[in-house]
C-alpha cells in the first residue's frame, strides 16, 4: 500500500463507495435501463423502499421481540458451545489416549455440514429456541474445541518448565499456565465463534420457527416481498455489527496483556 | 590456576553429578549421547561457570541438575540425597523468555510464592520488594511484552530469587541481551548473590563472563559425548565489577590459560559440523 490517507479522508472515501453503490442500485431500478422499472423492482426493490421499510420495521415494537429471540439463541448457543468446547478441549489435550481414540469421530462430526441437522433438531427440540440453540452449539463447539485443544497443546515448553521449577503442581499449572493459554486461543476465535452462533440461530429460524430474524426474512421471502427480505437483511447486518463491536470490547478488556499488532514487540 | 584431577568431590556439595551420562533418542531411533562421565559438584555458596563450545551439552547438564532430564546413567544428588523428580531446592533461570505473558511483572513474581502457600497480600508485598531490588519498582504493572529484554530478565531473576532457593541454575541467562545490558545484569546478579550466597551453576559460552562472575570455571569438550576437560579456580578478589575486572592483568592470565584449553574444543566443534 502506498501513502495511507488520513482518517477523515478515508471515512469520506468509505461513505462515497456506499453512496455510489446505492446510487447505481437506485438508477438501475427506478429508470427503464434494464427493463420496465416495475418488473425490475419486483426482483431488486429500490434503496429508498428498503430504507423506508427498514425504518418502519425498526419503529414497530414487533421487531424487537424477534431480535430478542435471535439474541437469546445466539448467546445461549455461544455459551453452551464455548463451555463444551473448553471442557472437551482441555480433557483431550491433557489425555492423549482419549484424543487418539476419539480423533476419527471428532473429525467426522466436524466434517458434517451442520445445516442438515436442523430438521432433526426441530424434531427433537421443537420449533422453539432450543432447536436453534442446538444448531448453533454444533457450530460453536468445534471451533472452540479445536482452538482450546491447540492452545493447551502448544503452551510454550519454556514457560511450562519455568512454572514447574517454581514448584507449581498440576493444579497450579492448570490455573496459571494452561487455562490462560487456552483462553487466548479461544478469544482469538471469539469473533468466528459468535458469528457461527448467530448463523446457527438465523438458519434454524429460517428453516422452521415462528419468531426471530430468520423467520422474518423467510416470511417475507415466501410472499416474494423482496423489499421485506432486504430490510430484514439490513437489520440483521446492523445486529451483527453491534454484537461484533461488543465482542471486540470484551476481547480488548480480557486480552490486555497481549501485544498490539504492529506495536512494540 | 588449573585444578589437577578435577574437583575433590566433597560430601557437603549442594548439587553433585556423579559419573552422569545423558542420551537422547533421535528421530529414526538413533541414540545421541550428549554428555558422558560427568563428575561435578557445586558447594553451597560457590559460583561455578560451565563453558564449552556450542552443542557440548551445557544446558543438558543444568537440566539434569534441575531434574528436568533424567540421566541415562550416573546419579544426581542434592545435599547428599538422590534427586528424584524435579529439584525443589533449585531455581532455574532460562535463556528464553519464560515469564507468563498473561501476568504483569508483579503477578509473575508473586505467583512464585503460591506453591509455598504464602498469603496473596504478603506475596504481592514481597514481590514488590523484589522488583525494587532488581530496579523495576516503577514497572510492576507492566506485562512482559511491554518490557525490554533486560527488564524481562530482571523480572525472571526476581521470580527465581523470591523463593530463596538454595541452588541457582542459570542457562545462558544473559545470552540474548546486548553487551552493555549483559554487564549491568552481571553486576546485579553478583550484588544479589553476594547478599545471600547460594550454590550457582551458570552456563555460558562467553568465557569473559564466566571468569568475571565465577569462583570456578569448568570447560566441557565438544559434543557428542562431551566430558569435562578442564577446571580452573578463579581467585579474583570480590566484590568484583564486571566491566572493570576485565582490565586486570590477573584476569588476562586466567583468560589465556582457560582459552588455551577451550580453543581446542571450539575448533573441534567447528571442524565436526556446521556451527
Amino acid at each position: 500500500m502506498n501513502r495511507p490517507v488520513n482518517r477523515l479522508g478515508l471515512l469520506a472515501l468509505q461513505i462515497l463507495v456506499g453512496l455510489i453503490g446505492l446510487a447505481i442500485w437506485h438508477v438501475l431500478t427506478v429508470y427503464p435501463i434494464l427493463g420496465a422499472p416495475k418488473q425490475i423492482q419486483f426482483f431488486f426493490s429500490t434503496p429508498v423502499e428498503v430504507l423506508k421499510r427498514t425504518w418502519m420495521e425498526m419503529t414497530n415494537p414487533e421487531i424487537w421481540g424477534h431480535l430478542w429471540i435471535t439474541l437469546q439463541e445466539t448467546v445461549l448457543a455461544f455459551v453452551f458451545g464455548a463451555a463444551g468446547g473448553i471442557a472437551f478441549g482441555f480433557l483431550f489435550a491433557r489425555n492423549a489416549l482419549l484424543a487418539a481414540v476419539f480423533d476419527p469421530y471428532i473429525k467426522a462430526a466436524n466434517a458434517l455440514p451442520r445445516v442438515v441437522l436442523a430438521p432433526i433438531f426441530a424434531l427433537w427440540f421443537g420449533l422453539g429456541i432450543w432447536s436453534k440453540v442446538a444448531l448453533g452449539f454444533t457450530l460453536v463447539f468445534f471451533i472452540v474445541f479445536f482452538n482450546v485443544y491447540q492452545g493447551v497443546r502448544e503452551v510454550s515448553p519454556v514457560v511450562l518448565n519455568n512454572a514447574r521449577m517454581l514448584g507449581m503442581n498440576e493444579r497450579g499449572l492448570l490455573r496459571h499456565v494452561y487455562w490462560p493459554s487456552a483462553l487466548t486461543w479461544m478469544f482469538s476465535s471469539l469473533h468466528t465463534a459468535v458469528g457461527f452462533a448467530l448463523v446457527g440461530a438465523v438458519v434454524g429460524e429460517y428453516l422452521g420457527s415462528s419468531a426471530g430474524l430468520g423467520y422474518k426474512i423467510h416470511e417475507a421471502e415466501s410472499v416474494f416481498d423482496v423489499t421485506g427480505v432486504f430490510a430484514g437483511m439490513l437489520i440483521l447486518t446492523v445486529f451483527v455489527v453491534v454484537i461484533d463491536t461488543v465482542v471486540t470490547l470484551i476481547e480488548n478488556r480480557l486480552l490486555v496483556w497481549r501485544p498490539q499488532a504492529g506495536g512494540q514487540g | 590456576m588449573r585444578l589437577v584431577g578435577g574437583t575433590a568431590l566433597g560430601h557437603g556439595d549442594a548439587v553433585r553429578l556423579e559419573d552422569v551420562s545423558i542420551a537422547f533418542t533421535l528421530k529414526g531411533g538413533k541414540r545421541y549421547v550428549a554428555v558422558e562421565g560427568i563428575d561435578l559438584g557445586v558447594m553451597p555458596g560457590e559460583f561455578v561457570a560451565i563453558v564449552g563450545p556450542t552443542g557440548s551439552g551445557k544446558s543438558t547438564l543444568l537440566n539434569a541438575a534441575a531434574g528436568l532430564l533424567k540421566p541415562a546413567s550416573g546419579r544426581v544428588t542434592v545435599f547428599s540425597s538422590a534427586l528424584s523428580g524435579l529439584n525443589a531446592r533449585a531455581g532455574y533461570l532460562f535463556q528464553a523468555d519464560a515469564l507468563m505473558p498473561w501476568k504483569t511483572a508483579l503477578d509473575n513474581v508473586a505467583v512464585a510464592l503460591e506453591p509455598q502457600s504464602v498469603k496473596r497480600a504478603e506475596a504481592l508485598a514481597r514481590a514488590r520488594d523484589w522488583l525494587g531490588k532488581v530496579g523495576l519498582a516503577t514497572f510492576v504493572d507492566r506485562y512482559p511484552h511491554m518490557l525490554s529484554g533486560g527488564q524481562r530478565k530482571r523480572v525472571a531473576l526476581a521470580q527465581m530469587l523470591i523463593r530463596d532457593p538454595e541452588i541457582l541454575l542459570m542457562d545462558e541467562p544473559f545470552g540474548p541481551l546486548d553487551a552493555q545490558t549483559r554487564q549491568i545484569m552481571g553486576n546485579l546478579l553478583l550484588d544479589l548473590w553476594a547478599a545471600n550466597r547460594k550454590a550457582v551453576m551458570f552456563v555460558t559460552h562467553d568465557l569473559e563472563e564466566a571468569i568475571a562472575l565465577s569462583d570456578r570455571v569448568v570447560v566441557l569438550s565438544a559434543g557428542p559425548a562431551a566430558r569435562i576437560v578442564g577446571e580452573f579456580k578463579v581467585d579474583l578478589a570480590r566484590p568484583r565489577d564486571i566491566s572493570e575486572i576485565r582490565l586486570e592483568p590477573q584476569f588476562h592470565a586466567l583468560y589465556k590459560e582457560i582459552w588455551s584449553c577451550l580453543r581446542v574444543e571450539v575448533s573441534r566443534a567447528y571442524a565436526s559440523g556446521p556451527a
